[in-house]
């Protein structure tokens, strides 16, 4: 953890990590014996379920739950579903988790192989929108929301993560093939790749204009790199996406780039994982593998009251259970040993402005935290600029009260966007 | 669909390893109100300390009084208001050292002990406590003492037993009532050092400084506060001073007697009632130097530094709207 300097006068500088010169090697995760892969839950409660315990599966076969839902999952395995469970996850959200028994005699589903020769958006959306990287296809298609610019981050959201990285060094001929099928099957010609300065030369070889990225957070964040590689102003409260900008991750585009390369669906996902003592590595794994199998590959005990976090240690999140797999956007998977946890208080704010130096988006944070306490969210939003947040955590970072400034935030919005939802069903 | 029952699904819960969960983010720069008042009272330190050894047990009396009664009062009303409590923040300790160094070194027993009340409950703890109140609670329990007891708040008075190595006459109060000439016997080396009377910990201009730069460099107080409060004493006096510089003494004088030094770094600075924002803080700072100066010379007190604060305190929230526009912000 990065402690505040001596001379607080100035600013917390937090790093990026900088991956080394040399190529670090990942290590492999052995195929586990079952798998679980998550599928997000969108259907109705009276839909026909379409999975069933005992089924086989082909590694690479699509799953979906219901036939009223677009949601799947690709397999990652071959072998027989042993269970379906619903599963909670972040405010609110559900997923169907489906556990599959592995077989150790693979067997290849070649549906999307006999579509691979000829990249389409619609092949691409409904077999690859699982690969690692977590691409999402379905922007390029909303009429309403025209798409003309992509931006392929090479760059990781989170301190201490350098899975995308070590994409962009591994394997940038994956990345530029990807940005070759992008160009052809979105008709978008504006695609940037963004890399941290020391990456430069080795991002050059992915076919497209090379941008750079600060190295200090939070410049890796969207919002942040709107503004320094496009020059654009994200209004508050709008997406990326309705700007025309999308971000897809470098590794998210090396996997389509090797999809239709080689006509098979990628299922090996990159793990930056850090250990308690703050020591990286990288690992592969098969998506769905249980996050106890890369744990016990670095030898590390996870004990009761430890913190498990998938991501970086600003904007990840928690994990209740070690048996969670490794979805397709775990970039990174973070152990926190319980005596170095920072424990929030119930203290008031004490108006020392800390955090209002420290925003990156100029959100007046010491009034703003006084209405969400108070649960003011609407006011909030009106007087103190909610939506100008860009969700960094910098501010909950630096708070000497140690208040959960962040969560407040979060809550906020989500609180928000419910009722706005509500009123709209209710129109 | 074939899914765990409940039971099943219960007994598997309550065979895994619990782990904390929470939100991001997971790291903490470590900062605490606790570490913040001490370092503060640190600074404090070497002019309470020099203010000790100049006027000896009383005035050692009345700060270890003055911080005892903080602390009690703060336990007081916490038990009393039955919230959690607080006195292991610092904060009561800080007010009661604070106060201490303002005050005479003959002050009774009594008046630390009302002083303190008014500051800690009155000042602080009616609005909520730390974090919530709208005035400095410090000047607060000052500005209630000098309007009820005036004699004892006149150094001149109070510190009339005492004959130190130097002129025992408040350079203030001889700047006021003398004009030009009544200040002779102070040399601004004699200023930094502490040979003149006042508070206990409000005399040694260079302990003030030191403490004052220390918790700048820490970033434990806002510097554009003190730096513009300073400017503004230095600015109008010296304007004072040039439109007649017999009635009116030099800013340097000013920048060094009374409570400037402790006002520039300890009082004007305090968290809840100063703002912010860049030029709201700088537009506070220098406002409360400006009147000041205005009190001193024009007005009817002594000294200006605890009415200026208070009155500057007064128009925080409203100035600390100025400020630059956030992110995407769509007027």
């Amino acid at each position: 953890m990065i402690k505040r300097s001596f001379i607080g006068l100035t600013k917390p500088i937090l790093k990026y990590e900088a991956l080394d010169v040399k190529t670090p090697e990942p290590t492999i995760i052995q195929e586990p014996k079952k798998v679980s892969l998550l599928i997000d839950r969108t259907y109705g409660f009276k839909d026909t379920i379409l999975l069933k315990s005992g089924d086989t599966v082909k590694t690479g076969q699509k799953l979906s739950v219901s036939e009223n839902s677009d949601a799947y999952v690709i397999s990652t395995v071959t072998g027989k579903i042993s269970s379906i469970e619903t599963l909670a996850g972040d405010y609110g959200k559900t997923f169907t988790s489906v556990s599959i028994e592995v077989d150790e005699n693979e067997e290849i589903d070649d549906q999307f192989k006999t579509l691979a020769a000829e990249p389409t958006l619609d092949s691409a959306d409904n077999f690859l929108s699982g690969v690692p990287g977590k691409p999402s296809f379905k922007i390029f298609s909303d009429p309403e929301k025209p798409i003309n610019t992509i931006i392929v981050n090479g760059v990781d959201r989170d301190l201490l993560v350098g899975t995308n990285q070590y994409v962009i060094k591994s394997d940038i001929d994956a990345v530029k093939n990807g940005v070759r099928i992008l160009k052809k099957i979105t008709g978008i010609d504006n695609i940037l790749i963004a890399v941290p300065q020391n990456l430069m030369q080795d991002a050059i070889g992915g076919g497209a204009q090379v941008v750079t990225v600060d190295s200090e957070y939070p410049a890796t964040l969207p919002a942040m790199m709107m503004q320094s590689i496009l020059g654009q102003i994200l209004p508050a409260g709008q997406s990326c996406e309705d700007m025309g900008v999308c971000f897809l991750s470098a590794e998210a585009v090396a996997s389509i780039g090797t999809a239709f390369e080689e006509g098979r669906i990628p299922s090996t996902k990159t793990v930056t994982f850090i250990n308690k003592d703050g020591v990286k590595s990288l690992a592969s794994a098969k998506i769905g593998t249980p996050v106890r199998d890369i744990i016990n590959a670095f030898g590390v005990t996870l004990n009761e009251k430890d913190r498990l976090i998938s991501g970086g240690p600003m904007t990840g999140a928690t994990l209740y259970s070690e048996n969670f797999p490794v979805l397709a956007d775990t970039d990174a998977i973070m152990i926190q040993d319980r005596d170095n946890i920072p424990f929030i208080s119930d203290y008031p704010c004490i108006n020392c402005g800390e955090c209002v130096r420290a925003c990156p988006a100029n959100v007046p944070v010491n009034m703003l935290v006084r209405f969400l306490e108070a649960g003011q969210y609407e006011e909030a939003a009106d007087q103190y600029d909610l939506y100008s947040c860009i969700e960094c955590g910098l501010c909950s970072y630096v708070c000497v009260s140690k208040m959960p400034v962040f969560h407040y935030i979060k809550l906020a919005k989500y609180e928000l966007g419910r009722t706005t939802s509500a009123e709209a069903t209710n129109a | 669909m074939n899914s765990a029952g409940p039971l099943q699904r219960r007994q598997r819960m309550l065979n895994q390893k619990k782990l904390i969960v929470s939100h991001a983010p997971f790291w903490h720069d470590g900062s605490s109100i606790t570490v913040r008042s001490y370092h503060t009272m640190l600074a404090a330190l070497p002019a309470a300390l020099f203010g000790i050894f100049t006027y000896g047990m009383p005035a050692l009396g009345v700060v270890s009084l003055s911080i005892s009664f903080a602390i009690i009062w703060e336990l007081l009303i916490n038990k009393v208001t039955q919230r959690t409590v607080s006195i292991g923040d610092g904060n009561a300790a800080l007010i009661g050292l604070l106060f201490a160094m303002l005050l005479p070194a003959t002050s009774p027993w009594w008046m630390v002990a009302t002083g303190t009340f008014v500051a800690v409950v009155i000042g602080k703890h009616i609005y909520g406590g730390i974090g919530g109140n709208p005035f400095n609670p410090v000047l607060i329990g000052v500005a209630i003492l000098m309007v009820a007891w005036k004699d004892y708040f006149d150094f001149n008075e109070a510190l009339v037993n005492y004959d130190l190595k130097f002129a025992m006459v408040y350079p203030l109060a001889a700047a006021k009532h003398l004009g030009t000439s009544g200040i002779e016997a102070f040399s601004t080396a004699g200023l930094l050092l502490g040979q003149h009377s006042g508070g206990i910990g409000a005399t040694f201009g260079l302990g003030l400084i030191l403490g004052g730069i220390y918790l700048i460099i820490r970033g434990f107080i806002r510097w554009e506060i003190s730096v513009s409060f300073l400017a503004g004493v230095f600015v109008t006096a010296l304007l004072f001073h040039m439109s007649d510089s017999s009635l009116y003494a030099g800013p340097v004088f000013h920048l060094l007697t009374g409570y400037t030094l402790i006002g520039a770094f300890f009082l004007a600075t305090e968290d809840s009632s100063s703002p912010v924002n860049f030029i709201p803080m700088l537009i506070y700072g220098a406002g409360a130097g400006v009147m000041t100066v205005l009190i001193r010379n024009i007005g009817t007190y002594v000294d200006g530094v605890v009415f200026a604060i208070l009155l500057m305190n007064l128009i925080n929230p409203i100035c600390d709207k100025i400020r630059p526009k956030a992110l995407g912000k769509v007027v």
